[in-house]
């Protein structure tokens, strides 16, 4: 059955943007399935909310809609674009889900649009927790027992038959969201209420628990000839309890012998056959009793996942490359493999390796949110680490997450042991390490953490390494001694610290002893046969299987985990200068080690490097590769970090010097350079006391903002009002040093905030590649914030200031690159608040809107060319639309946590509206966002006194547009003045029914509430944001977001449902040009 | 922690720690790619007069139970790995990898680079080698691994083969209260199952699908197999060179048209001699649990269980008589045959698996139906 030719034009359907349960591994399966789809011919029609990903590059689709993923706009998309067929798989949840409302809504039958990958029964049995659990009983599969309920009584009627714990899972819900484990009454009450409201259906599976069993998942994929195989094997070093994109999780699986492996691999081919997944990868997870082995099933996705990335990156197998193929048509035996080039896809990868993933989390930046680990998803990414070994796996994967914790710089408490081993938390693995270093035998840490055994043993003799390296020195450590070391995963760093040296103190003693590392190679069959494709990791093997050539050749390092403040759109560089690189004919290399991205698809770059990104492991490939540059600037934070002490080691860096990007975040230099230029900053101070920060304060004058030297995305910012918050802030919020002073800037209230991105070459010509325009006022963080391009509210004259001071400081700093900068306008004057020499995040954002593809021309000038190779646009480039990007945030995930906006940053993702005016596209970008605007209803207002005079005003408008209005009483009065009608409510301590009860019971269908004066929230203000988010009600924080938000919802009764590809528009812009 | 050398006859050595039994060995050195099933691998008696180099690195990590054994003993001659894990975690688990291999006299060596060492075969192809933890010198070692026998020629069958008759009447066990294996049916069929190194699941399969078996010794006479009044024959899997055993092929070539025949591995080699084809061996074998071989009939891709250093050229068969069923998708050798005219068939792979997928269970089945049809 080879390729369809009954259809030529696929629809694709995205993820949208990133959130928590839903990252970049859906770029990475969608970028594979457009490629995969067109290198055969197919016409692909894509349509994915979020701008940030390779996806939604013009060129991997033939027509690109970043459009929000509702029913109606893919109606639009579709009825304009008329497909043969949707591809629901490879989009995650989102996809999915949209694709079943699609179909649901009668427009695929519409418009005679096949449902390829997955069919909608087949969606529906794998998806309905009922009728799987019927599919299941059918093929004589165990499952925990288990009911449907759609009631607090029913649910409370089961619980106590089965007995506590149980777990609870909403259906339909993204990454488990809702769910939970409850251990009493009181807990499956308080669960169970919010899960059934969060569901769609309105339902939620009760389980019996089977918490602390052993956790499985298999991915398989099946094509329509019925030939099935397993890719992977993944076990979860975390028992069952802990959601699998919160746990640690192991490649192949370590614990089973082959008769219980291949029980599962029976049963995971049998759920396929009976959920009728006809072609495409699923992923099956499995609990097993480790006392008995009694095995359940605990669910089944019949899409491409997030362990199908991470098995994709852990094998060398493709999954959704090979899904997309066989989705239409194929079948695995007509597939090549293609890392052997000779042998077919049809055959189960086996590994000669290690492969360790470790999520990442954030639950600093949630202040509130309780930091434990359960059935519902709260890590923001992960790492992958490959070894030859489990140890040297997770030692390297450890010291990806660039916690700082792998080198042994984390304190940990006696007292907490105990607690921390029995509930999960994101420093488990740590307390499991400082448990033994105590003195804990393995059966009592086994007691406490249900961890397997095996681990365990693992993990002690990791800590026993290290003891027996304190017993040598560098100067004593035998070869012998030190190869074991690196065999087991110690990092350089960390025996630094053990011996009392510096790092490169040790790599140079551990070279002299003839221990350097060596790479092997990813290659789908253990060396059986022949690898064609350069998918490295070290190891400290006898054998080094690199074979670099003598091209001309550029390292890119990457941005490791996804972070808050670090995600997809650094990815998105990197992935661009790859490309770029090979289009100037020059040889990439690859270094990352985060296992959902584009980046770290063997298919992007020349050559792969899966490693972390350390000064130790980058130095270990550019020694073996000996590349002609480097380039940090793509990457984040994390290679720039490595930037000045590579320049050191003599890395060839290329763009711009290290030197001027530090120079640009150090507070003295740089004020002397604004000083020189004669731009204005606000006015700033840095300090290393407590004291001096306080006198700092005072001088400025408050409010200020404090934040430690060296981060991104805000992490551990403050805007503080008075003493008191700059002085607990100091001695509790942040470490500082007389290297890493604490920098204190005064906040500019009722400021506009303005991002620029621009490119510069070494002629020192600049382009100007976006002026963005917040909408959020400034002190809100520039990533939280929505933005539009072009800016709505500058007068030629700001534009003119703007334009000149990025010119001045592009050349002052010598960038040649990308550069980002972020300006205040306040009065009709421009401050600098931030120069960025590097790329930001807003860099895919604006490459689409304007359809310059900054990143690649940005590779061109760092490898010589000049801007003016590439295009002949001068000064700011121009857009023909509405492009407005709004961030997205996890706020669902973290209950209890306030979700005003503030300078530290907390969204997890973005999206981008299109529209003909700003209104609309600013209402497109909420939709995606997953705050969609009301179009009639009640709106709450309640404001603070200095937003009195626009809140009426608004209120006015909404009134016009049919909007009924309540307030409180300061608020109300005010309206009511203007002759508006109005009706008041209490706030919470006034008395009840208030906001939060009207908002309970459903009555009102947007929220406009600024805060009092910011210095703090009050306990009022918390409780109507925390209810919003609860009940999904938009909840608009600031005045400026809620002229946005009017404007929005004015545009949703005039402006019909339209839709712009993104060839159509950067056609128009060359016809203008 | 004690050195033991494993040495090749082309002078490559590889020194690591000692676990296993504290001797000397020398063997075939051949490698396995899959990833679960080692204790099976241990006690295939295919694997006799070769020493083993799993490429899974964590080797061991849930010890051995008495019910995953393939024979009475491990045959493997040594074992090199990666990673030897002194636990063994699993529920199942009776003793530690380590002391299953000491107890039964198997050295291995531990800590080298196995990827480096299977690099190096899949480019020289197989080669004798010494395991030792006896004598770390390695000239003398490598001085030995070119003194000890070439597989080629080798009637190794015999030997592992045995002494006499014996019949076998258990069926399978299930490994966890999830696996639904139910009980053997009463058995219909009567199933002589020549020894060449049989592995029990075989007999197991063989019981399950409804046969009893009466086991006999690899140089049964044709005339006293029949004597049996067998409703099939089977002929199994065996570890060597297939074409010194001219003896069972003319055994096996006596008895084609009198009864139901199915062959297995070795038990296909056989075959092939016997309906006048030749065998030749592999550079370096196949060896692993993920090897796609089509079957021609039903055209679907099983991934199938495979252990052979030696195959039938399927350009020597009479394509008149003889029709090709499975071919293997990675080099397109020969992975199953039947006979145009009488109920004779077999395969190269280990649909058994034990290690390996269970994609090939049918072809249990396909041999009911002969010997049902034969009745």
């Amino acid at each position: 059955m080879p390729r369809r030719n009954d259809i030529h034009r696929i629809l694709i359907v995205g993820s949208g943007p990133i959130v928590i349960g839903q990252a970049c591994e859906f770029d990475y399966s969608g970028a594979q399935a457009c490629k995969s789809l067109r290198s055969d011919g197919y016409e692909v029609v894509l349509i994915n909310s979020n701008p940030a990903t390779i996806m939604t590059d013009p060129n991997l689709a033939d027509k690109t809609y970043v459009e929000p993923l509702s029913v109606e706009f893919a109606a639009e998309v579709i009825r304009r674009e008329r497909p043969d067929a949707l591809l629901s798989t490879v989009g995650g949840q989102t996809g999915l889900n949209l694709s079943v409302a699609l179909a649901e809504a009668g427009v695929l039958e519409q418009y005679g649009v096949e449902l390829i990958g997955a069919k909608l029964d087949a969606i529906k049995k794998a998806e309905d927790r009922l009728l799987f659990k019927d599919a299941m009983k059918k093929i004589g599969l165990d499952l925990p027992q288990s009911q449907l309920v759609n009631s607090v009584e029913k649910g409370l009627e089961f619980a106590e038959r089965i007995g506590y714990p149980v777990i609870l899972r909403p259906s339909f819900t993204l990454g488990g969201t809702g769910g939970g484990i409850a251990y009493n009454r009181e807990d499956l009450v308080e669960i169970l209420e919010k899960g059934l409201d969060l569901s769609p259906v309105h339902e939620v599976l009760i389980e019996e628990s089977v918490l602390g069993w052993k956790e499985f998942e298999l991915e398989v994929m099946r094509d329509q000839a019925d030939n099935a195989i397993i890719v992977c094997s993944i076990e979860n070093f975390d028992p069952m309890g802990v959601h699998t994109g919160d746990s640690i999780t192991v490649a192949p699986a370590q614990t089973l012998t082959d008769r219980e492996y291949q029980m599962m691999r029976d049963a995971a081919l049998r759920c396929l056959r009976e959920i009728g997944v006809d072609t495409g990868g699923s992923n099956v997870q499995f609990a097993i009793d480790p006392a008995t082995g009694r095995m359940v099933i605990v669910e089944m996705n019949p899409r491409v996942s997030r362990s199908s990335a991470l098995a994709s990156k852990a094998t060398g197998f493709p999954i959704a490359k090979i899904a997309a193929k066989l989705a239409v048509g194929y079948r695995l035996d007509e597939i090549k493999n293609d890392i052997t080039r000779k042998t077919p896809a049809c055959f189960e990868p086996t590994i000669d390796y290690v492969v360790v993933k470790i999520p990442r989390w954030q639950f600093e930046k949630f202040p509130g949110a309780e930091p434990v680990l359960g059935t519902q998803m709260k890590s923001v990414g992960e790492v992958m680490a490959i070894g030859r070994t489990f140890k040297q796996a997770l030692g390297k994967g450890m010291r990806s997450l660039e916690t700082g914790k792998s080198d042994g710089a984390v304190t940990f408490q006696d007292d907490l042991i105990e607690p921390r081993l029995i509930t999960p938390n994101p420093d488990r693995l740590g307390y499991v390490r400082f448990a033994f270093e105590r003195g804990y035998s393995e059966e009592q840490v086994h007691a406490l953490t249900s961890i397997d055994p095996w681990f365990l043993r693992q993990v002690r003799e990791m800590v026993d390494l290290e003891r027996d390296m304190e017993k040598v020195s560098l100067g004593s450590v035998t070869r012998e001694q030190f190869l074991k070391a690196k065999r087991d995963g110690l990092s350089d760093t960390r025996l630094a610290r053990i011996w009392k040296v510096g790092p490169l103190d040790v790599r140079a003693r551990r070279k002299e002893l003839g221990v350097g590392a060596v790479f092997n190679r990813v290659d789908t069959c253990a060396a059986e046969f022949e690898s064609f494709t350069p998918y490295l990791y070290s190891s400290y093997e006898s054998n080094c299987e690199a074979s670099p050539s003598d091209r001309k050749k550029v390292m890119i390092l990457g941005s490791g985990p996804n972070r808050i403040g670090q995600g997809i759109e650094f990815d998105y560089c990197c992935c661009h200068a790859s490309f770029a690189l090979q289009g100037f004919g020059v040889e990439s290399i690859m270094v990352n080690c985060n296992p959902e991205t584009v980046s770290t698809d063997y298919d992007t770059s020349n050559r792969l490097y899966f490693e972390p990104l350390t000064l130790e492991e980058v130095l270990n490939i550019y020694e073996t590769e000996k590349p002609d540059g480097v380039i940090v600037q793509f990457g984040g934070q994390t290679p720039l970090t490595l930037a000045l002490p590579l320049k050191r080691a003599g890395v060839p860096i290329i763009g711009t010097d290290p030197v001027n990007i530090d120079l640009a975040e150090d507070r003295k230099l740089f004020g002397k350079l604004l000083e020189e230029l004669n731009i204005p900053a606000p006015e700033n101070g840095s300090a290393t006391t407590v004291e001096g920060a306080c006198d700092v304060a005072r001088q400025i004058g408050y409010p200020v903002l404090v934040r430690p030297s060296y981060v991104l995305g805000g992490r551990a910012m403050v805007i503080a009002y008075d003493e008191d918050t700059v002085r607990r802030y100091m001695q509790e919020a942040v470490i500082f040093s007389q290297d890493r002073p604490v920098l204190i800037d005064r906040v500019l209230e009722d400021a506009t905030e303005v991002d620029v991105d621009a490119l510069a070459d070494s002629a020192g010509t600049v382009l100007i590649a976006g002026i963005m325009e917040h909408i959020e006022e400034a002190g809100v963080h520039s990533g939280d914030s929505s933005c539009v391009l072009p800016a709505t509210s500058l007068s030629e004259e700001t534009l003119a200031t703007i334009r000149t001071y990025t010119e001045q400081l592009a050349r002052a700093l010598n960038v040649i690159g990308l550069m980002n900068i972020q300006y205040a306008v306040k009065d009709g004057m421009v401050y600098v608040l931030e120069v960025n020499p590097r790329a930001s995040r807003t860099v895919p954002y604006v490459s689409k809107a304007t359809g310059v593809p900054l990143p690649k021309i940005a590779v061109g000038v760092m490898l010589g060319k000049k801007i003016a190779d590439f295009t002949d646009a001068k000064g700011v480039l121009s857009v023909p639309q509405f492009f407005v990007k709004s961030p997205v945030f996890p706020f669902n995930k973290f209950p209890g946590v306030d979700p005003s906006l503030g300078p530290e940053m907390r969204s997890t993702g973005e999206v981008m509206g299109v529209g003909e005016n700003f209104g609309e596209a600013f209402a497109k970008a909420q939709l995606s966002a997953g705050t969609p605007l009301p179009g009639k209803g009640r709106v709450f207002i309640t404001v603070n006194d200095r937003d009195k005079l626009v809140a009426v005003a608004l209120a006015k408008r909404l009134t016009e547009l049919g909007f009924e209005i309540t307030a409180t009483r300061g608020t109300a009065n005010a309206i009511r003045a203007a002759g508006i009608p109005v009706k008041t409510v209490f706030k919470v301590n006034e008395g009840r029914p208030n906001a939060v009860d009207l908002l309970k019971a459903g009555s009102i269908s947007l929220i406009i509430y600024t805060g009092t004066t910011g210095a703090h929230a009050f306990a009022d203000e918390k409780a109507i944001r925390r209810a919003a988010v609860a009940y999904r009600v938009p909840c608009i924080t600031t005045i400026s977001g809620a002229r946005a938000a009017v404007e929005a919802i004015a545009s949703k009764g005039r402006d019909p449902i339209r839709v712009w590809s993104l060839q159509e528009i950067h056609k128009s812009i060359a016809a203008g040009r | 922690m004690n050195l033991a050398v494993l040495a090749l006859e082309d002078g490559t050595i590889f020194e690591g720690q000692s676990f296993g039994a504290p001797v000397e060995r020398t063997g075939e050195v051949v490698f396995n790619t899959a990833i679960t099933g080692y204790q099976e691998v241990f006690t295939d008696p295919s694997y006799s007069g070769q020493i083993v180099v799993l490429t899974n690195p964590q080797i061991g990590n849930y010890g051995a139970n008495e019910n995953d054994s393939e024979s009475a003993r491990p045959y493997i001659e040594g074992l090199a790995v990666r990673e030897f894990s002194p636990l063994a975690s699993n529920w199942r688990s009776d003793e530690t990898a380590q002391q299953f291999l000491t107890e039964n006299g198997v050295p291995v060596i531990s800590g080298i680079d196995t990827r480096a060492l299977v690099l190096h075969l899949r480019s020289r192809g197989v080669m004798r080698g010494v395991l030792s933890s006896v004598s770390t010198d390695a000239k003398e070692l490598i001085e030995r691994a070119r003194k000890s026998p070439s597989m080629a020629g080798l009637d190794l069958a015999t030997r592992v083969s045995t002494p006499q008759l014996y019949a076998w009447k258990e069926g399978a066990v299930a490994g966890s209260p999830s696996e639904d294996i139910g009980e053997p049916p009463e058995p219909r069929f009567h199933v002589v199952a020549y020894d060449f190194g049989i592995k029990r699941n075989i007999l197991r399969m063989l019981v399950q699908s409804g046969s009893r078996v009466t086991v006999v010794p690899a140089g049964t006479k044709a005339e006293d197999v029949l004597a049996l009044k067998p409703s099939g024959v089977f002929l199994s899997n065996g570890p060597g060179d297939p074409e010194p055993l001219t003896y069972q092929a003319e055994q096996v070539r006596r008895l084609v048209g009198k009864t139901p025949i199915f062959g297995i591995c070795l038990g296909h080699q056989i075959l092939g001699l016997a309906l006048g084809g030749k065998t030749y061996k592999l550079k370096f074998g196949h060896r692993g649990a993920n090897h796609p071989v089509l079957n021609k009939i039903t055209n679907r891709v099983e991934i199938t269980s495979h252990n052979h250093g030696f195959a039938v050229d399927p350009d020597s068969l009479n394509l008149n008589e003889i029709e090709i069923t499975h071919m293997n998708l990675n080099d397109q050798t020969l992975e199953g045959f039947r006979h145009r005219n009488h109920p004779v068939f077999c395969v190269q792979y280990h649909p058994e698996a034990a290690p390996g997928p269970h994609d090939s269970h049918y072809l249990f089945g396909d041999f009911v139906k002969l010997m049902e049809e034969a009745k």
